[in-house]
């Protein structure tokens, strides 16, 4: 099993049925995953806080949720994050590519990275690092922790995660 | 006629439906005309009233009304290609235009300049796009909710704001009262 798929089967597994996304390279092939996964109402979003409208709704319309984005999106989101999705108290899994870590090729993607656990920290969400490829094995205990708790979660994936970047 | 009053007509037709209302002035008049388990008032977030609406729409059969601003529509434009994409015959989005920033001080939108709501809703994709006066606002939401068709309608209206409390609700009583509301 690819980690795509184990990602895609522990959502399935954890009755997440409407996932939300916006394109990342390093994302492409979950995206894919998702996209094919029947169970799965797979609804691209022209931008973060629109997903998170998207899955705000379909949460009060009794579907689980989640998100899949770039860190970059941290930055756009924070509004929507603090007035929306914790002051209504809603869960929502956030699937991130942890650009401009390690083994990034491109300079400007370094700038976000190193803001971005600061302002999950700030913004008092609970953040997991995906680093090795086994790190996979918690992402089932970090969506029931995030249903459990109704909270925005976010799980950062790095390029060593997925295998970096072809290089 | 002003947003107050097109609510106000249209009250008797939104209470037995799941309603999501924008951000200030939308959502305080509606909380102090008629509030209801099945009205979701945003109380922060400006721009996500589609968005959110569009999600309960998909994630269940219910018919869903999102009351949307022309202002807040601008703010999340991305919104209509996507509910062009993702048809839910169950969602309707009233826009009202008033041409205006109402709950700001009624700073004037493009949408009151050149630029048409429903032009570009058309542009984008959606299928049922009504644009009406606003004294039509409540026969033409009505005909969208028995047409069982996505619609999208933008009701133009004068700009203005009549006195209305802030809402002091708490947020989680608003959700989980809207949450019961869906279930039930």
């Amino acid at each position: 099993m690819t980690i795509s798929e184990k990602i895609v089967s522990d959502l399935v597994e954890n009755d997440v049925s409407f996932v939300t996304t916006v394109p990342c390279k390093q994302l492409a092939g979950v995206i894919d995953a998702v996209d094919a996964e029947q169970s799965i109402y797979h609804i691209p979003s022209n931008k973060e806080d629109e997903g998170m409208g998207l899955c705000a709704g379909a949460y009060m319309g009794g579907k689980r949720p989640a998100i899949i984005m770039q860190n970059t999106a941290i930055g756009v989101t924070i509004n929507t994050l603090v007035t929306l999705t914790q002051y209504y108290r809603m869960p929502l899994p956030m699937i991130i590519s942890y650009r401009g870590e390690l083994r990034e090729p491109v300079a400007c993607q370094a700038e976000m990275a190193v803001h971005t656990k600061a302002l999950l920290n700030q913004l008092n969400i609970p953040t997991y690092h995906f680093h090795e490829e086994s790190d996979v094995e918690e992402f089932d205990a970090i969506l029931k922790y995030t249903f459990m708790c109704n909270k925005p979660v976010a799980i950062l994936t790095d390029a060593s995660f997925w295998g970096g970047y072809g290089e | 006629m002003i947003r107050s009053d097109i609510l106000k007509e249209i009250l008797p037709i939104l209470r037995d439906q799941l309603v999501i209302c924008n951000i200030g002035l939308p959502s305080q008049e509606l909380h102090m005309m008629d509030d209801q388990p099945t009205n979701f008032y945003m109380l922060g977030t400006m721009g996500l009233s589609s968005s959110i609406g569009l999600g309960v729409a998909l994630a269940q059969d219910k018919t869903v009304i999102s009351i949307d601003g022309d202002g807040s529509v601008l703010t999340n434009f991305g919104t209509l290609p996507t509910i062009a994409n993702n048809v839910a015959n169950n969602f309707i989005l009233l826009i009202i235009d008033n041409g205006s920033y109402g709950s700001t001080g009624d700073q004037p939108t493009y949408a009151g300049k050149k630029t048409s709501l429903t032009a570009v809703a058309k542009a984008c994709g959606c299928q049922n796009v009504v644009e009406c006066k606003a004294e039509d606002t409540a026969k033409v939401l009505q005909a969208a909710i028995d047409s069982k068709q996505m619609t999208i309608i933008v009701a133009k209206c004068e700009s203005g704001n009549i006195k209305v409390p802030v809402i002091t609700k708490d947020p989680v009583v608003i959700r989980d009262r809207f949450m019961n509301a869906v279930r039930a």
